[in-house]
């Protein structure tokens, strides 16, 4: 399968890219990892005249945090994700959903960039980004602006990322010490996408879940914040009735797909299950970090 | 389409070829180069004949462009034989464990094996596995190639123990 004809573009920097992708207007395309775009554009579904890839953009790799906040680059790879201790320590769902993701060598090139503005549904890192409520931050010929992961999402491939704008960096809000989380994903094989997953996490105070946040993937054509299933659980000693109502909450909101991975109504009761384990798992991740 | 000069690392040895912009890594290798080791299996990412080491990352390269990797230092499974023509120690535990059938995979399997091998150098079962996921056989059941694997991080870890 080859592509059609394109020119190449390396910019070495973050301002030479965005006035590139302007001046070469809506037949151009910025590729990151290019482990969404260059199979897109082997089936000739996307077709660019000018391809400008971000590799080269010392200014969009990295990770680094403060007392507040994580900061990641882009064009940080999920390979580097895995890899960073300290953002195991801070916010180690990030790094159970990397894992998760396709395989070593994808892994090694795709970046949480390029899989956040992507804005294919059956990718791992919206939802996540939704549970975390990061902030992203894009920067276009008039500027930066800033746009909440939970505000980004309009349909499959589509979002709220102007035509002009690439993704510089994600801002995620550091989450409180001794938080439980969980990245629950049910594929069908390795490289597939999920079937259904759904991200947790939550704070417990003597047996009470006192915050909680859950994001699901793939299980309608954008991410999804299930707000109300987090809700459920908040005040509650996590019993089988909070269980029960945030499971019900979350299948509620879901509108996937029937495909090869399975009927609609399998998908959405998925949803549910997965969510039990992911709030279980989380949970005794928090009471084990309260012991430590 | 007008071609670019292309110029990168391969197997140690400076290259430089022209190429259209969306000539794909693996078709340079293979035609451009007549580095015919690494295979086309699926042509989309899954299956892994294709990987070949870039800048010290395992990649597939039906997954990149030529023109991207202008500059890098790439290695092929012909760069994993020694010098001489010898096997490396991971192509000699393949054969002695029995590590293929059909022969498809192999390339990619190695080359991908090689790369893992120097990440972590003792890798558990479960490593390996988890390691060589992105890499697809038909024929083994991937029993003897995770064999083979161990086989060759024992054999690598004596000799550079031996060597210290």
């Amino acid at each position: 399968m080859i592509p059609a004809s394109f020119d190449y573009h390396r910019p070495a920097s973050l301002a030479d890219a965005v006035q590139l992708l302007s001046q070469l207007g809506e037949e151009a395309r910025v590729v990151a990892g290019g482990h969404s775009l260059i199979p897109m554009m082997k089936l000739r579904m996307a077709v660019p005249e000018h391809l400008i890839d971000l590799r080269a953009i010392a200014e969009l790799k990295g990770i680094c945090m403060d007392d507040e906040r994580i900061s990641i680059g882009a064009m940080t790879t999920q390979t580097e994700i895995i890899g960073s201790a300290a953002l195991a320590e801070a916010c180690p769902i990030l790094r159970e959903t990397a894992e998760q993701i396709a395989d070593p060598q994808i892994r090694n090139l795709g970046t949480i960039g390029g899989n956040v503005a992507n804005g294919d549904p059956g990718n791992d890192m919206p939802a996540l980004m939704q549970t975390l409520d990061a902030q992203f931050q894009v920067r276009g010929p008039g500027g930066e602006r800033q746009i909440a992961a939970r505000d980004f999402y309009e349909a499959a491939f589509f979002t709220a990322l102007g035509e002009d704008e690439i993704l510089v960096a994600i801002h995620i809000p550091k989450p409180a010490a001794g938080h439980g989380y969980a990245y629950e994903k049910q594929k069908r094989k390795i490289g597939d996408y999920a079937t259904a997953a759904v991200a947790v996490t939550l704070s417990m105070d003597g047996g009470r879940c006192t915050a909680a946040s859950i994001g699901l993937t793939n299980l309608a054509d954008t991410p999804l914040y299930a707000e109300a299933a987090a809700a459920a659980l908040v005040g509650t000693d996590l019993d089988a009735a909070a269980l029960d109502a945030a499971a019900a909450a979350a299948e509620a909101v879901t509108e996937p797909v029937s495909d090869g991975r399975g009927p609609s109504r399998f998908r959405s009761k998925l949803a549910g299950v997965l969510l039990r384990r992911a709030v279980r798992s989380a949970q005794a991740r928090a009471a084990q970090a309260h012991t430590a | 389409m007008s071609k670019t000069a292309i110029a990168m690392s391969v197997n140690g040895q400076k290259v430089e070829a022209l190429a259209e912009p969306r000539m794909l890594l693996i078709h340079f290798l293979r035609e451009t180069l007549d580095l015919t080791g690494p295979h086309i299996g699926c042509d989309t990412g899954h299956c892994g004949a294709c990987t070949v080491d870039l800048d010290g990352q395992s990649v597939k390269s039906c997954m990149v462009f030529a023109v991207q990797a202008e500059g890098a230092e790439v290695t092929t499974i012909e760069g994993v034989t020694q010098p001489d023509g010898s096997l490396h120690a991971i192509q000699e535990a393949f054969r002695e464990h029995h590590g293929l059938q059909c022969g498809y995979c192999t390339p990619g399997m190695i080359t991908r094996a090689y790369r893992l091998l120097q990440e972590n150098p003792n890798p558990s079962e479960a490593e390996i596995r988890y390691g060589i996921s992105g890499n697809l056989c038909r024929c083994t059941g991937y029993q003897n190639i995770v064999k083979s694997i161990q086989a060759a991080a024992a054999s690598l870890t004596s000799v550079s123990e031996a060597a210290e």
